[in-house]
């Protein structure tokens, strides 16, 4: 067959944004000889699109500020559908792992008395956001980038070569995983620059491939977000939970048309931004649901006094959980309440004066001056839900961060992994996931690579299969079908049917359709060679898009119920009954589809519960919970999370 | 909706290339990449082009749009003359790999060469630094950058006179600048930036800073005042006096 180059390492890391880049310092920490492989040059990750900041409970600008309070708030956030043991770590660990960034160079906003600086944002009751203005992402991976290369200087030092224990494979693709029975053997691809293949042959690996956005139509999502962590992990018998929800974030651009989906941060509402409709009303305060009721002003003149007198007034409606915001703005445009180009307004140019605007948000002020003509210091944005974030992801063991299933060696971190933000995830606990738990999947794929007395082997006959399965789009050529016009008619499909709101009919229409676009992804031909073929990518790219789609469409319709990010139109009540249920999708015997199981949640642990009301866990819980629960509740009502942090509390 | 523009792209790769005539939709609002796609999606799909966020944030898709090295993302057909063809070429201070990619692999390796971040000792107890906003603000300007290197490639230094072994160019004086500027760094890349860096190549003539599409002002702000921190430390008669003394009183 095709000349193949063969790579080993210890661990390999697929995908170079915030979680891998951080998974990969931990693995060449740990001494393992570690590999990076990025779908883009290296530093351009999706990562580098995160504007608002990375959430940990420091405590620099509201010093009642802890771990616990940051743990109540993701599991609110995520409806209580959250692996509660990783919204425990994340909240735990974050401070420390943000800290850890300031001794690689990063250069965090500041606090009058010089620590770094917290923002306001949704979900969250106090300031808690680490940023750098409005590119924190950036800074994020500069930073883990810079970090990475001094390492490779200090490899430099020791061996005179700079990639003796930690290499980055820039635009590289990882088409399939290889087994040694159930263990990780290698990771199999393709250069993009020149269609070359390699095996990357490893015990270890981490997947740290971001989300899949790439299936809608607006999304804020780069090409690369087409799903192939998921996918990898599915086809290497690991399995996907809560793949039913979807972030629609509830501020991207919407006009003009070529810019639809591109994000508009958050910190425009945190920092003091609000939303009108088009009779000019700040619609917000008609949508705070009863579980939200206690936490958010019931008038604009409460809300505004909380920007600058937090502790005696409650947060504006404009902050609450994005799944909230972005439902209620479909509800404003669907009511005929939208602006000509179907969003609302986000203003802050009435609200906050022109150089707090240019300090602040520097670069949505470039963003809508260079794409839309719009100064945002003088007129407001036009803005509407844009898919941004999947919640669902791999399956993973919290502490370790391993994928479940049959297969070992296999570990994931950041949006490929699920769980950690249950049915909606909270704007900055993006950032923090990415390095709480790419840390954990480096230190642990490094040591299960340690404890390993013989390395799994790759059989020559997977090799074979997996390069015919890459070339097979260039065989078929111009007798294939245009992968473009498959990808357009997928991404009208996931768009039309599985978006924002969902209904019976048109989820079992979807799977319908999936099923005929399965065939004509396996159809899909590529004009022209193997050098730099974008159509070749793209039509590799569209059977992870395909099956990952799949497993959103029918959990989508399994779940009648409505809770985050999955609305359902036919079922609009939350279920505390759905609440005890994850949705675990695996490759079908065939392996060709995709089978759905039911599997319930772990329990809270009883100091974790006590952290709550009982009137608020009411309305998520069902009674017989909530009556196993008493007792253990009442044991554990002493915490109370206005004390000091105590580590020890469940640690 | 859209009317047919006439669009002239490169198309080749390191053995040699053309421009390529093309008859294309454009739209209301549309910018360079939108159309770049439009081609992919309907009548090249192998036409090969970088890009990820297209929102001017990740530095992706840089190319020399009507001879201008620009962001194709942030190019908006507006405010091209659409009367006459619009040319997108790759950036021309790098070897062609196919079409619009072009080879950028030397940017990271020079990374390589500059001496890294090396924090002081922690300020407080707890592990932690104090650091004014003031010297925060001075450094992440040269953070904002996004690694386009449109700088490198409309600098005549490596663009023209290809120095590339001799001087890091505009791209990486900021990123040295960044690193000397940094409140906690102690690091020295005086010595490194006169010889191995070659900041004396620069003359000053701010094409660099005409081209970031992030605004930096890489010249003025970082150039600059590198240049007279080379200056101070190895052309300074007075300063190299005192500095033999003190070192005698040192020892």
């Amino acid at each position: 067959m095709t000349d193949i180059q063969r790579e080993p390492y210890d661990v390999v890391v697929i995908g170079a944004g915030g979680a891998g880049l951080r998974a990969a310092i931990e693995a060449r920490l740990a001494g393992k000889r570690t590999a990076i492989i990025s779908k883009s040059l290296f530093g351009k990750a999706h990562t580098v699109m995160a504007e608002g900041g990375a959430a940990a409970s420091m405590g620099n600008v509201n010093s009642n500020d802890n771990w616990m309070v940051h743990f109540r708030d993701t599991m609110r956030g995520g409806k209580f559908l959250n692996n509660f043991r990783m919204a425990e770590l994340h909240a735990k660990e974050a401070t420390d792992r943000v800290w850890e960034l300031e001794t690689y160079g990063a250069l965090f906003d500041r606090t009058p008395d010089g620590k770094i600086s917290q923002r306001n944002f949704g979900g969250h009751e106090y300031p808690r956001l680490a940023h750098v203005g409005d590119r924190t992402g950036l800074e994020m991976i500069r930073t883990l980038q810079q970090k990475i290369v001094s390492l490779q200087q200090d490899d430099f030092a020791e061996t005179g070569d700079y990639e003796a224990n930690l290499k980055v494979y820039a635009e590289c693709a990882i088409t399939d995983l290889l087994l040694d029975g159930d263990r990780v053997a290698g990771a199999f691809g393709y250069f993009r620059e020149n269609g070359n293949l390699i095996l990357f042959e490893a015990p270890a690996i981490v997947l740290a491939t971001g989300g899949v956005g790439k299936s809608y139509k607006v999304t804020s999502n780069s090409w690369e977000y087409t799903g192939d962590g998921h996918a990898l992990a599915l086809r290497a018998g690991s399995t996907l939970i809560n793949m039913e929800f979807l972030q629609f974030h509830p501020t991207g651009m919407v006009s003009p048309p070529s810019v639809k989906g591109i994000l508009v941060t958050e910190s425009v509402r945190g920092d003091g931004g609000v939303l009108k409709n088009s009779d000019g009303k700040r619609f917000m305060f008609d949508y705070v649901p009863d579980v939200f009721r206690k936490q958010y002003a019931e008038t604009e003149e409460e809300a505004d006094r909380w920007y600058t007198d937090p502790d005696r007034n409650r947060r504006p409606p404009e902050l609450l959980p994005r799944d909230e915001v972005a439902r209620a703005i479909n509800t404003e445009v669907k009511a005929g309440r939208g602006t000509e180009a179907g969003g609302v307004y986000l203003d802050i140019a009435s609200r906050r004066p022109a150089e707090f605007i240019l300090k602040r948000l520097p670069s949505m002020y470039h963003q809508f001056k260079e794409l839309a003509d719009v100064d945002i210091t003088k007129q407001p944005m036009e803005i509407g839900p844009t898919c941004h974030y999947v919640m669902g992801g791999v399956e993973v063991d919290p502490d370790t961060a391993a994928a479940a299933g049959r297969v070992q060696g296999l570990f994931a971190a950041g949006e490929v992994s699920g769980g950690m933000h249950g049915s909606n995830r909270l704007g900055g606990n993006s950032l923090s996931d990415l390095l709480v738990f790419g840390k954990r999947a480096g230190e642990f794929a490094a040591a299960y690579a340690s404890s390993l007395t013989e390395r799994p082997t790759v059989s020559q006959a997977a090799i074979d299969a997996a390069a015919t399965t890459a070339l097979a789009p260039l065989e078929r050529g111009d007798k294939g079908e245009n992968p473009y016009a498959v990808w357009h008619d997928l991404q009208e499909v996931m768009q039309g049917l599985v978006g924002i709101i969902r209904r019976k009919g048109e989820l079992e229409e979807s799977i319908k359709l999936l099923g005929d676009l399965r065939v004509r992804v396996a159809g899909v031909g590529a004009i022209g060679g193997r050098k730099f073929n974008p159509g070749w990518h793209l039509a590799l790219d569209l059977r992870n898009m395909l099956i990952v789609s799949e497993c959103t469409a029918r959990a989508a319709l399994e779940r009648e119920e409505s809770r985050g990010g999955h609305t359902r139109e036919d079922f609009p009540e939350m279920d505390s009954r759905w609440r005890q249920v994850n949705l675990i999708c695996a490759l079908n015997a065939t392996g060709d589809g995709v089978e759905l199981t039911h599997k319930p949640l772990p329990t809270l642990r009883p100091e974790l519960l006590g952290l709550f009301d009982e009137s608020e866990l009411s309305k998520y819980m069902t009674k017989q919970e909530l009556t196993d629960y008493e007792a253990a509740a009442a044991a554990a009502k002493q915490v109370t999370v206005h004390d000091t942090v105590d580590t020890r509390i469940g640690g | 909706m859209g009317s047919n523009r006439h669009f002239r792209v490169w198309r080749g790769d390191d053995t040699g290339g053309q421009l390529e005539d093309f008859d294309v939709e454009v739209n209301d609002g549309e910018v360079v990449l939108d159309i770049i796609h439009r081609l992919q999606a309907t009548q090249a799909p192998d036409l090969a082009v970088r890009w990820n966020c297209k929102a001017g944030k990740c530095g992706s898709c840089s190319a020399e749009v009507n001879g201008s090295p620009k962001l194709m993302c942030m190019t908006r057909l507006n405010d091209l003359p659409l009367d006459k063809p619009v040319t997108v070429e790759p950036m021309r201070a790098f070897p062609p790999v196919r079409d619009l990619v072009t080879d950028v692999s030397w940017n990271f390796r020079v990374k390589t060469q500059i001496a890294p971040f090396k924090p002081r000792a922690p300020d407080a107890p707890d592990g932690t630094w104090r650091i004014a906003q003031s010297d925060v603000d001075r450094v992440q300007e040269f953070r904002k950058c996004i690694e386009c290197f449109l700088c490198q490639d409309v600098c005549h230094v490596l663009r023209e006179h290809h120095l590339h072994d001799e001087f890091i160019g505009p791209r990486f004086l900021v990123y040295a600048a960044a690193l000397e500027m940094h409140p906690l760094d102690t690091g020295d890349r005086i010595e490194a930036l006169r010889k191995a860096h070659g900041i004396g190549f620069c003359n000053i003539t701010k094409c660099c800073t005409a081209v970031c599409p992030e605004q930096i002002t890489i010249t003025d702000n970082a150039i600059i005042p590198l240049k007279e921190r080379v200056v101070d430390e190895f052309f300074d008669p007075l300063g190299r006096l005192l500095k033999v003394y003190s070192r005698r009183e040192g020892a």
